[in-house]
């Protein structure tokens, strides 16, 4: 692909990656919202973060198959233990990076 | 809010939004440059991921493309494709509304830039604690698409020498999303809904192609969550 092809693509992709993230956003902020869509939207993060993390936990994702087996499960249980003890953002980067590391070498 | 920009102070909210990013821009590095070397392979050169990794900033979808270019996709089926795995923006930049409320239109089309999976977990726990400013957040966009771009244009041009998994590096995003869900632990409705969304979500996965297990089940776990809330209160 030359030049222009390539802006065309990435300034196609870019104009449907902005917009979903712009559009609600600046409507959004402008408007009176209702008790009941803001107590939704509370559950938002917690709902949207388990879900992205289901799959690297849960699955192998190369098979599309259930795996409850995983390094990263195994290496998930003492790094969440971490968390919750002391809800340390870095420290909890840092020991599931460490453990994965080690398991991996031992594995 | 805070408005005043006097130059200490506005160095003070942009070095805590760096701080506040650092987990995201280490996370960034490896698959910045696992997403170069792929791109390189399928025969970008590296202003083509520059300019990708600017104008787009979108990790799976940037990674979706590639593969796509590899295979020999036309350029409108990967704008529709990129437009599908994006939309579970939509959710978070209305859960992010709720934070920046009245704040003017400029500021919120910079913002919208930068709202990432990462940066959205990031700036959610942070405009919890109440006393989040808003240009911290913005810096925290910024910071980590910076990273990106770098570590996407590295990946291309210097990728395989780097080993691959050094570190346990590649854990580093899965460590900062486990802990970022331990802070959204605020009762025992949010660690019902938790659950409750990581079942939905494998099953999901398992079943159903493609990546339309994130909305799903983000906005299943999180309508049931509300649901049992509002019994929960209603009874009380």
């Amino acid at each position: 692909m030359n030049f222009s092809e390539y802006l065309l693509l990435f300034g196609g992709m870019g104009l449907v990656t902005y917009l979903p993230r712009a559009l609600p956003l600046i409507y959004l902020a402008h408007k009176q919202l209702p008790q009941g869509l803001i107590d939704w939207l509370s559950f938002i993060p917690v709902a949207v973060l388990s879900a992205l993390l289901a799959p690297a936990l849960f699955i192998n994702t190369t098979e599309r198959s259930l795996s409850m087996g995983k390094l990263e499960l195994l290496v998930a249980i003492p790094t969440l233990i971490f968390a919750i003890k002391t809800r340390s953002l870095g420290g909890t980067v840092l020991v599931g990076m460490f453990l994965y590391w080690i398991g991996g070498l031992i594995i | 809010m805070n408005s005043n920009n006097s130059t200490p102070e506005l160095a003070h909210t942009i070095r805590d939004g760096i701080r506040a990013a650092w987990p995201i821009c280490l996370g960034y590095i490896p698959i910045g440059l696992a997403l170069g070397v792929l791109a390189q392979q399928a025969g970008l050169p590296w202003w083509a991921i520059a300019m990708m990794s600017t104008i787009v900033f979108a990790g799976s979808a940037q990674f979706i493309c590639v593969a796509m270019l590899a295979a020999g996709a036309s350029i409108s089926t990967i704008i529709i494709t990129t437009l599908v795995v994006n939309l579970r923006h939509t959710l978070m930049s209305s859960a992010l509304a709720v934070h920046l409320r009245g704040v003017n239109r400029f500021f919120l089309t910079l913002f919208s830039y930068g709202i990432t999976d990462e940066s959205f977990a990031i700036n959610m726990a942070k405009f919890r604690t109440g006393k989040w400013d808003r240009w911290s957040a913005l810096t925290v966009n910024h910071a980590a698409n910076m990273v990106w771009v770098i570590a996407t244009i590295s990946g291309t041009l210097l990728g395989q020498l780097i080993p691959a998994g050094a570190f346990g590096i590649d854990y580093a995003l899965t460590g900062m999303f486990l802990c970022l869900l331990v802070f959204q632990f605020q009762g025992r409705i949010y660690i019902f809904t938790a659950i409750l969304s990581a079942l939905i979500a494998t099953i999901w996965y398992l079943y159903i192609p493609g990546d339309s297990y994130i909305v799903g089940a983000a906005i299943s776990a999180a309508t049931i969550g509300y649901l049992a809330q509002k019994r929960n209160t209603g009874k009380a």
